[in-house]
């Protein structure tokens, strides 16, 4: 009885706004399922993922969204593990039903998420380094890759730094793809350039004392020690590479070094270290697109600047909604040839996704962290080099097994 | 196979016993509050975060390293006094499961209240001016803090045997870890010798925390790797033996250490597998008797 008076109030009222009533039952919001190592040694970066996401989320409901739909995002815990990821992406898809994926720290992590993702033609942007990701085997169409990857980054700095610090290298690697990663990265880059492996001693992720590993490197005397590791290893790693007193004859290098993981190391430790980002704040000093971010990030976010891998959040989630704007829908085919169709500078200046692999094509910067400063807490790097958008830096098409 | 000169591997071995001093602090408070309560503490690992984030907040509010390093097991200690009387003390004679769960529980609390207070961010922990740097130790330099740690090690293991062996205290205190029945007819407050062991134990958890603050910067998680790492000193050495937590804690440190010069990727395997190898040849552990007494 009720029921049916319910259905019958229901039916007037959505009598003079059919297409209203239509909007939200068939299509309602564009959601974007965000999985990422919340808990873990990822988890600061990927905190900041999660805010700077936000932004990119609430510039678009507030332009207006896509006709008036309103975008959404679905954090989820991956907690730093394929399995996990593999499962909460699953659900993400079957159950949320998503419209995209954006997200993924850890290089195994991701690849993780890009097979669940690829199989069901959910396109996902993923937003944390890997070369596997670009190459044929793992890669698929709806596959897109926003981050660097360590190719391109270890090559940059490695380009920074052999000139100018010596060619002796040993390194001090993650024992898992990133670092595995990274080191071949420094080691292609550097070949040209006459470098020098003393040594590549792998350590388990998530170490919390390098003081073992330590006494052999010291031993070998190198110019440059190379930290391939990340997040709160990197952080450890550093820290205790200076307690060994090796900052007195050694440069430390870091193929990405973290803005989080040098404000919980402090300056002291971190003062020297050399390494490269894909975004660091104080590009707002040249870039415009960089001063917007920033500003919209602060207002959004208690004043606080945003990190590296948090700008990739934004980054991430900013071009699928752009391209589902461009597109006029969420429809995957669609808004994937909207995201290649891209040339954009939302944050740090031009970027493209490269057609063979759907590598987004963007600057490195190259990095040194100082003591700190009078001009605040969030002032730690200065940027020393930077590497423009160009295909050169990154491996062929043909080399990735792509057709060209 | 690479040649490995002698300077080297002696001072391998030497930064296998600076670390195995650090495994020692952390698994002191884990194994005797086992050896003398049966209490499985899983909360251990989140006490020893207690205790850095407890010197953190002091430091920030103008304390030095120092005064931090007494305050700081004092107040993980009290806290541990009180989670013995209120939370511990009503589970005691119910099965071992009963305590562990409600430890396990506890850490998550104690974590998340860390969180909260201070953020998910880790701190950094600067090394006192005292003691920051490397010294030359004949083979090779190395910092000067681990050392340190080494004789804080040495004294409150020291401190430890002392007052378990040669105090009045530490008599009933090995008493009543034998039979608590015969202490109470003879007159004794067992209640209250278990609540003080309790915050003796956390007290040291606390201390470790502070001692590795240094080292690593103080960060919500840390204390998880950390409870692993004391729960293989302990079981090593034998649940509850004193003695069996110094030996295996620099037997541990050493493994580690020789494992990362001769196959670092394998360094964190190679304590467990220590562990499995100890368990096969003497389930008790090396020094650890049926019914878990202090050796």
């Amino acid at each position: 009885m009720i029921a049916t008076r319910r259905a019958t109030l229901l039916a007037a009222a959505a009598l003079p706004l059919p297409a209203l009533v239509r909007a939200q039952g068939t299509e309602g919001p564009i959601r974007i399922g965000f999985p990422t190592p919340l808990t873990g040694a990822f988890g600061t970066e990927a905190q900041d993922q999660v805010r700077a996401a936000e932004v990119a989320v609430a510039e678009f409901n507030e332009s207006g969204g896509l006709g008036g739909r309103r975008a959404e995002l679905l954090v989820r815990d991956d907690r730093l593990n394929p399995g996990e990821a593999a499962t909460r992406t699953l659900e993400l898809i079957e159950r949320d039903r998503v419209d995209f994926l954006v997200g993924g720290l850890s290089a195994a992590v991701q690849l993780a998420i890009n097979n669940v993702a690829k199989e069901r033609k959910v396109l996902f942007n993923s937003i944390s380094q890997s070369d596997a990701i670009n190459e044929a085997r793992d890669w698929g169409p709806t596959t897109f890759h926003e981050a660097l990857n360590p190719h391109m980054t270890a090559g940059a700095v490695a380009r920074h730094a052999l000139p100018r610090f010596g060619k002796r290298w040993a390194f001090l690697t993650a024992d898992y793809a990133y670092g595995h990663e990274m080191v071949r990265g420094f080691q292609r880059a550097g070949q040209p350039l006459g470098m020098e492996t003393l040594a590549d001693i792998r350590h388990p992720t998530g170490a919390t004392d390098y003081s073992t590993f330590l006494p052999r490197i010291a031993g070998l005397r190198p110019d440059v020690l190379c930290l391939c590791n990340f997040g709160r290893d990197q952080q450890i790693a550093v820290k205790q590479a200076g307690d060994f007193g090796l900052k007195r004859n050694v440069k430390l290098v870091a193929p990405v070094l973290l803005y989080t993981a040098r404000l919980a190391g402090g300056g002291p430790a971190f003062e020297g270290v050399v390494g490269g980002t894909s975004y660091y704040w104080r590009l707002e000093e040249t870039v415009p697109s960089a001063r917007a971010f920033n500003d919209r990030f602060r207002r959004q976010h208690g004043n606080r600047v945003p990190s590296d891998y948090g700008a990739l959040g934004y980054g991430g989630v900013r071009t699928v909604l752009e391209a589902a704007k461009a597109a006029g829908g969420t429809d995957t085919a669609k808004v994937v040839e909207a995201m290649r169709a891209l040339r954009y500078d939302y944050y740090k200046g031009p970027q493209y996704y490269r057609g063979c692999d759907h590598q987004s094509v963007q600057s490195v910067l190259v990095i040194e962290a100082k003591a700190n400063t009078a001009r605040g807490e969030a002032d730690v790097f200065d940027i020393v080099a930077q590497e423009g958008p160009e295909e050169r830096f990154l491996r062929s098409c043909e080399e990735l097994g792509h057709k060209a | 196979m690479v040649d490995y000169p002698l300077d080297l591997l002696a001072l391998q071995v030497f930064a296998g016993l600076a670390l195995g001093a650090v495994y020692v602090l952390l698994a002191l408070g884990l194994s005797l509050i086992f050896g003398m309560l049966g209490v499985v503490n899983f909360a251990h690992g989140a006490l020893f975060a207690l205790g850095a984030y407890v010197g953190v907040f002091l430091l920030g509010t103008g304390w030095n390293f120092w005064a931090a390093l007494v305050a700081v097991p004092l107040a993980v200690g009290a806290a541990g006094l009180l989670v013995e009387r209120f939370l511990v003390r009503p589970l005691y004679g119910r099965p071992v499961d009963d305590p562990l769960l409600l430890t396990f529980g506890l850490a998550y609390v104690v974590v998340e209240a860390i969180r909260i207070v201070f953020g998910k961010q880790p701190e950094p922990v600067e090394t006192p001016e005292l003691l920051a740097g490397a010294v030359f130790i004949g083979v090779g330099y190395f910092p000067l803090y681990r050392v340190f740690l080494i004789g804080v090690a040495a004294l409150v293991v020291l401190a430890l045997w002392l007052l378990l062996e040669r105090t009045r205290w530490g008599l009933i205190l090995r008493a009543g870890a034998r039979d608590p029945t015969i202490l109470r007819v003879l007159g004794v407050d067992v209640g209250r010798v278990w609540l003080l062991v309790f915050g003796l134990g956390t007290g040291l958890a606390g201390l470790a925390g502070w001692l590795a603050a240094p080292l690593q910067g103080a960060a919500p998680e840390m204390g998880v790797p950390v409870l692993a790492e004391a729960f293989v000193v302990t079981v090593v050495g034998g649940m509850g033996s004193l003695l069996g937590a110094v030996v295996a804690g620099l037997l541990v440190g050493v493994t580690y250490s020789m494992t990362s010069l001769l196959a670092p990727e394998m360094a964190k395997v190679s304590i467990f597998a220590l562990m499995a190898v100890v368990l096969l040849l003497r389930p008790q552990g090396l020094f650890g008797r049926p019914g878990g007494l202090m050796a």
